[in-house]
């Protein structure tokens, strides 16, 4: 236990400091370390799911605080979470089936014991497995209070009942299922973690599809996701111009075009003020993502509104590369999203020659001078035309549905305190 | 789990494995933060709501640095039971220790202390608990270590940054004097570091062997001391070695660039995207502020929770806000702003560039404009403040109103209707009878003083001793009397704009000081930076050499009449020598002058007993001579002076020049050599030149028969 409280603060302390950047990086190290968390994390006799969620969503609360524009974070603590219910849930059905079955044959109708609780469990199962639909949201919000705690308080509820149901009849079996349970949720962590590394592979080996010969290629800073992209293609001999915005201030362009000329790939480097010059030549923008929200929308480095505004207005398709640990079960309006963070304005421009600007011993008093230098932008997703994520290509539109795939519903809000 | 150890031990690999040290002075030993620090240690003082010290740790924590003692001196139990309370105890690879002493007085005291505690055996970072930066350590101590290895005498690397200053002040943003630095381009060596300019004239004063020595210098007066120094261990013991080394950079830098017997070298490492500097008096306080509402010392911004600074939003136009704040809504919070946490703030009330701490209430119509409210204050209906600085637990009460530059210490309360004087400073403490002439010393009685507070405190209202004409009716605390002087310079460092008037009348000053610069062309003006490369003036040189002369003179006529021994008529001589940095041959003339002077004005009837006096002064002091007379050259100067002196100022000595020549020559005092090739340099002369050369003929010629007969 120590062991993992070092590395959460640890963790902690890199994300406050911004020691960590770029949500791949962000999402694989928060998966490893909620691994480790799992695997130490001692579980009671009863209610083990509901324990480890606890727990999960404990450490996850810290971790979105820590660096809330790292959205990332909160993604893969989802994610985990998820996880944790589902195999919490094939467990239970597993064991219900056979449970059920023992309750029929035992007696069939007055006895009230077993049959609230097999009714329990049949609830717990039907909450967990049914697919989102209105009618699931709507029953599973509880009259008096807000619907995430109450709702993971049901499942607490009913999960740790059907344990109960268990811990009378097959108590023999407990050890043995804890036991599975974990292994199960680590199992299908590290898949997770393979996902996440994998993702790029992926990815690129749609760029066939997409990228056809002699094309022009706009991109705008730099994404790893992007090179593999644009390098698979050209391993595929395919002969295209990649023109590439420098994506001031960070100028991250400068190192995209280096590594793609040294990959042997035809490169233009522009400004990004040229962006829009330039568009009408272009035959396709592609970029890659900070974060994919919920409804399509994309937050993306800092300019990158502009360019799919004037891809729009040229009718450039304007595709944006994203793995799947950056879709965002949040809706860009949600209060907890943080969309930009404010860096140091020392990136624009010179302190030293810029210092006479800020001397606040003379005039008012009041600083003349401000500069703001946000790091990321928020594209709308009708701006968009194409996700292409590890799973395949995507109308933002689909998003949606995505996200009711990889994330349950009771864990979007992540923070305990509001609601306790 | 794996790829994160992976990562790790990359950025270890960097890093030396000797753990990087860090010293942390959490006392400034100056009193510019009076009367605040009277209760408080600076260190503690919150710059947007986090104490100061924070900051500094901050920064060394994401700098590497893994071991970190703090010095404390003043108050050090606030600051000790701070430092236990805040998360920085109990981390892994970082771990900050305290060091108390109560009888430092000085930087180099606590220096001293901590070399005989034996603690730093390797490189360390020098830093004092009120630095804020950001900068990236690893390059500079590469660098550091890089030079080191090369050159062991490279014992300290001092972080500069480009800052200018402003042209009228002659101060820069941080309140401090116009900074020079000479800095050679090429090695990054400082040679120069001057802090206190001529009456801020902008004029600045160079050693001729100076520039004569450095092929290349650059000067600069853009430049802006961070105060954060990679030092070896030598430091500690060079403090220890010279126990007069008070002041970081006034004893201990100058004394090094002085002092050329050690041969110890500083370097420096310029600073260009980072941030870092150091909160020295309440203009740099304001100024930091500001900077880091600004975000210029991202990641160490209000929003960012790098220490125990509570969560907080950054809106639009630069206002952060802290949770559970209540606004009315008709209050108007202006831009670069921060509001602390749990602090409510009435209707029509208008805030702008102003930092209000956690808990304060303010109430409706009030006026707040650049300043600083900490923890706690009450500020009841229609105050007007304007570029104050409120410490914890002040309270105004209504309608009143401070003017630019008012500091108010803990708990002062100001009374209804009241009007604080601009630039003046209350506190509960009264002001320290005693000023102490030693403007280093910080913390002077402040024991006796908290107690005074508490015993105060705990009486309350029962004490009606504040007079009403101090902070109005019903206030409480003294308002501080600065002597005349003080007064006067107060604007400088206050956390107020400098007043219109002022600005003017500066302005003035430096038009008359350019008017008197080009009068005055000896001095160098400095306009921003200046390359200079291998230059000498031969106007001073001449100037110079005839005060030396002189010198030399008086010098060595009184040891004639005291009787100095001659080793200390050399070690007199050749200091003179080294303060006027001429050359030997130089003083063999001068000496050689004032022997001849001595001769002719000892009394004399006939040119023959001035002969005679010419051979006992130089039977008795010839050998004085000997050291300047290493090499030809020498003996030839000395010829050409004898020979100028004949012809000018001793006359006399005309008549028997080849006399005192033979005499010379007889006394192993000149060379054949010399004499020769004074005669062969002379020959392309005029003839009025010619004559002494004409004279001593037959000399010559002897000299050359001689010289033929030896081969």
């Amino acid at each position: 236990m120590p062991d993992t409280h070092a590395l959460v603060s640890d963790f902690l302390n890199k994300l406050k400091k911004r020691k960590i950047e770029g949500s791949k990086a962000t999402a694989k190290l928060t998966a490893e370390l909620l691994r480790s968390v799992i695997s130490q994390q001692r579980l009671p006799n009863t209610n083990q799911a509901g324990a480890l969620i606890h727990a999960i969503k404990a450490i996850g609360d810290q971790l979105t605080a820590a660096n809330p524009v790292e959205v990332a974070v909160g993604n893969i603590v989802r994610r985990v979470l998820h996880i944790i219910r589902e195999e919490d849930v094939s467990l239970t059905t597993a064991s219900i089936g056979g449970l059920s079955l023992q309750g029929l044959s035992d007696d069939d109708d007055d006895d009230d014991n077993p049959l609230v609780s097999a009714a329990a469990a049949a609830a717990a199962a039907r909450t967990t497995l049914r697919p989102p639909s209105l009618q699931t949201l709507l029953e599973d919000i509880p009259p008096h209070s807000a619907a995430a705690s109450a709702a993971a308080a049901a499942l607490h509820h009913s999960s740790s009942s059907a344990g109960d149901s268990e811990d009378k009849t097959k108590s023999t079996d407990k050890n043995s299922r804890s036991r599975k349970l974990k292994h199960n949720v680590i199992e299908a962590v590290n898949e997770l973690i393979q996902d996440i590394a994998t993702c790029h592979e992926l990815i690129a080996e749609q760029a066939v599809e997409h990228i056809h010969h002699n094309e022009v290629i706009l991109t705008l800073g730099s994404s790893g996701t992007v090179i593999e992209f644009l390098c698979a293609a050209k391993e595929k001999k395919r002969s295209f111009r990649v023109f590439v915005a420098e994506g001031a201030p960070r100028y991250q362009g400068h190192t995209l075009a280096k590594e793609l000329v040294a990959r042997g790939l035809q490169t233009t480097v522009i400004t990004d003020s040229a962006v829009f010059a330039m568009i009408s030549r272009v035959n396709m923008v592609i970029v890659g993502a900070h974060a994919v929200m919920a409804n399509g929308g994309v937050i993306a480095p800092v300019g990158l509104n502009m360019v799919a505004l004037a891809a729009q207005r040229h009718a450039v398709p304007f595709v944006v590369l994203a793995g799947i640990h950056k879709l965002c079960p949040l809706y860009p309006h949600n209060p907890e999203v943080l969309l930009n963070e404010l860096k140091s304005p020392s990136e624009l421009l010179d302190f030293g020659e810029m210092s006479d600007c800020m001397d606040f011993g003379t005039g008012t008093g009041s600083p003349l001078l401000h500069v703001v230098n946000p790091a990321f932008d928020y594209v709308p997703p009708k701006l968009v035309s194409l996700f292409i994520t590890d799973t395949g290509g995507h109308n933002p539109s689909y998003m949606y549905r995505l996200i009711a795939d990889y994330y349950s519903a009771d864990d979007l809000v992540l923070q305990q305190r509001p609601t306790s | 789990m794996g790829a994160k150890k992976g990562g790790k031990e990359d950025a270890v690999e960097d890093m030396p494995h000797v753990p990087l040290k860090a010293i942390l002075l959490a006392d400034s030993f100056t009193t510019k933060f009076r009367p605040i620090t009277l209760e408080c240690p600076k260190v503690l003082l919150p710059i947007v709501n986090t104490p100061m010290i924070d900051y500094t740790l901050a920064w060394l924590e994401s700098a590497n640095v893994e071991e970190v003692f703090v010095f404390c001196c003043s108050h050090s139990k606030q600051i000790i039971d701070y430092l236990d309370k805040s998360k920085w105890v109990n981390q892994p690879n970082f771990s900050v220790s305290t060091i108390e002493s109560h009888n430092c007085i000085s930087a180099g005291d606590a220096l001293r202390f901590i070399y005989d505690k034996n603690v730093i055996n390797g490189d360390f970072v020098l830093i004092s608990g009120d630095t804020v930066s950001n900068m990236i350590l690893t390059e500079a101590l590469q660098e550091h270590k890089e030079r080191r290895q090369k050159d062991s005498n490279a014992v300290m690397t001092m972080v500069i940054k480009q800052s200018k200053p402003s042209q009228i002040t002659r101060q820069t943003r941080l309140g401090t004097d116009e900074l020079f630095m000479a800095i050679d381009p090429a090695t990054k060596q400082l040679l120069y570091y001057d802090d206190k300019s001529d009456d801020q004239k902008g004029t600045l004063t160079l050693d001729k062997a100076f520039l004569a020595e450095n092929p290349s210098i650059s000067v600069h007066n853009d430049k802006q001391d961070c105060y954060i120094d990679i030092c070896s261990p030598e430091v500690l013991s060079l403090f220890t070695d010279n126990f007069d080394y008070q002041h970081l950079r006034r004893h201990f830098v100058k004394g090094l660039l002085v002092d050329d017997i050690m041969g110890f070298k500083i370097f420096t490492h310029e600073i260009h995207s980072d941030y870092a500097a150091r909160i020295d008096n309440f203009r740099s306080y304001d100024s930091i502020s500001k900077d880091i509402i600004q975000r210029w010392t991202y990641p160490f911004v209000p929003d960012v929770q790098f220490s125990l600074n509570n969560p907080t939003n950054l809106e639009r136009h630069g206002i952060y806000r802290a949770s559970e704040i209540l606004q009315s809504r008709s209050a108007e919070i202006g831009p670069f702003t921060y509001i602390g946490k749990g602090s409510s703030i009435g209707g029509k009330t208008v805030i702008s560039n102003s930092v209000i701490g956690d808990g304060c209430k303010i109430g409706s119509n009030v006026l707040i404009d650049g300043c600083y409210i900490w923890n706690n204050v009450t500020i009841e209906d229609g105050c007007n403040l304007k570029q104050a600085i409120l410490c914890d637990g002040v309270v105004m009460k209504s309608g009143s109103v401070l003017e630019p530059g008012v500091v108010l210490s803990f708990n002062v309360v100001v009374g209804q209707e009241f009007v604080v004087p601009a630039y003046s400073k209350v506190s509960l403490l009264p002001q320290p009878v005693t000023q102490d002439s030693d403007e280093e010393l910080e913390y002077a009685d402040n024991n006796s003083g908290i107690i005074h507070t508490i015993d105060t405190l705990e009486n309350g209202n029962s004490r009606t001793e504040w007079e009403s004409s101090e902070v109005g009716i019903g206030g409480r605390g003294f308002i501080w009397s600065m002597s005349e002087v003080d007064h006067e310079e107060e604007w400088r460092h206050s956390v107020a704009p400098i007043p219109e008037t002022k600005l003017i009348e500066l302005t003035q000053m430096v038009f008359d000081n350019l008017e008197l610069n080009i009068q005055d062309d000896i001095v160098l003006a400095v306009p921003g930076e200046q390359e200079s490369g291998n230059e000498s003036d031969d106007d001073n040189i001449d100037d110079s050499l005839q005060i030396f002369e002189k010198e030399i003179e008086a010098t060595f006529l009184r040891a004639v009449h005291e009787k100095v021994k001659d080793d200390h008529i050399i070690l007199e001589v050749n200091s003179l020598r080294l303060s006027y940095n001429l050359a030997l041959e130089d003083c063999a003339s001068a000496l050689f002058y004032s022997m001849m002077k001595l001769a002719l004005d000892t009394t004399h009837t006939s040119p023959a007993s001035l002969v005679k006096n010419a051979n006992d002064v130089m039977s008795r002091y010839g050998k004085l001579l000997k050291p300047y007379l290493q090499s030809v050259d020498g003996e030839i100067e000395v010829i050409l002076k004898f020979e100028e002196m004949c012809s000018e100022s001793a006359k006399e000595f005309a008549a028997v020049f080849v006399q005192i020549l033979h005499m010379l020559y007889d006394k192993d005092i000149i060379q054949e050599e010399a004499i020769l090739n004074w005669a062969e340099e002379k020959e392309g002369a005029d003839e009025s030149d010619k004559v002494f050369v004409k004279q001593s003929e037959k000399f010559i010629q002897w000299l050359n028969e001689a010289s033929e007969e030896e081969d």
